[in-house]
């Protein structure tokens, strides 16, 4: 597979997801500047976290708008891969290609620590190929925003829901002496509602998550689960 | 030279966070009856000639607020 990092003005895990992708998984990637207007030949783009221009006006307003942005709704538009993390959830988000918003943390506080996310929907293409997790259920891996409280109206709430675009939430595991058993919805560490932490659009090729999985894709690094989600696109 | 002032607010019935921290620092120096506080952003802009309005709603709506949270006020 061919994969494209997208790189803005104050994006700071593009580096991460592109070591991800190349040194951890062996796949054939690139740069894209915020500048570029060509996806030619890419199968998946990956929008990465920072703060794309300050975060000025809103998380994700200014990116919204960069040149590769008009390729990027394209190729989304024609089938084409999009996982947007973090930062990269955010200019989804308001670039229209996901539904909702992001709000301030219900904490104001930014947040950066391990976060336990369920796997809600099995059959998209970023988590059908999740094996060896521990319990192939919930995945840890890390958060880091500030603005990651997700926000959409009642009705498009239920049309998530109903589509089965709620990918990801945030969970507490009940563990026991083999490990995680069971979890409950108990866990919500920025006030999102509906506890979601990653959806997808209604055709299923644009993923968007707060969580950083390019964070979690070494033992070194405190766990797998991260890699995980690349490993399930690659297996498509 | 026109100059436009944009006022950007959350939606009603949205949580403000920021404007329950600042209630709560009110309420705990003691002014009291305050029911609600709600954080916005003001913005002006500064127009060589005339624009037309709703080329000023067109700004809005795109770029200076997030309709699916925010809602904005023009001044002229």
């Amino acid at each position: 597979m061919k994969w494209a990092v997208i790189v803005f003005p104050g994006s700071n895990c593009d580096h991460d997801c592109y070591y991800v992708l190349k040194d951890v998984l062996g796949q054939d990637v690139c740069y894209k500047w915020h500048k570029d207007t060509s996806l030619s030949g890419i199968d998946c783009v990956v929008l990465p976290g920072g703060f794309s221009y300050g975060d000025y006006l809103r998380c994700g307003a200014i990116a919204r708008f960069s040149p590769i942005m008009n390729e990027v709704i394209r190729f989304a538009n024609n089938g084409g891969i999009v996982i947007g993390i973090c930062n990269g959830f955010q200019i989804l988000l308001e670039s229209g290609l996901l539904p909702g918003a992001m709000l301030r943390n219900e904490s104001l506080r930014f947040i950066c620590k391990d976060v336990y996310l369920s796997i809600e929907n099995r059959e998209t293409m970023f988590t059908k190929g999740v094996k060896g997790a521990k319990t192939e259920r919930v995945l840890k891996m890390p958060i880091a925003h500030a603005e990651g409280n997700y926000f959409a109206d009642k009705e498009t709430l239920s049309n998530l829901q109903k589509n089965n675009q709620i990918v990801f939430r945030y969970c507490k595991p009940e563990m026991d002496d083999k490990g995680i058993n069971s979890f409950t919805y108990t866990d919500n560490p920025n006030g999102s509602i509906d506890n979601i932490a990653g959806i997808c659009n209604k055709k299923g090729n644009v993923l968007g998550m707060m969580p950083h999985p390019e964070r979690a894709v070494e033992q070194i690094l405190g766990g797998i689960d991260g890699r995980l989600i690349f490993e399930s696109v690659i297996r498509q | 030279m026109k100059k436009v002032k944009v006022f950007v607010t959350l939606k009603e019935g949205i949580l403000d966070p920021q404007g329950l921290a600042i209630k709560h620092a009110l309420e705990s120096m003691d002014y009291e009856g305050i029911e609600d506080v709600r954080v916005g952003k003001y913005m002006e802009l500064k127009f060589s000639g005339d624009i037309p309005e709703e080329r000023l709603h067109q700004i809005c709506d795109q770029v200076l607020s997030n309709p699916v949270i925010e809602d904005y006020r023009i001044e002229m």
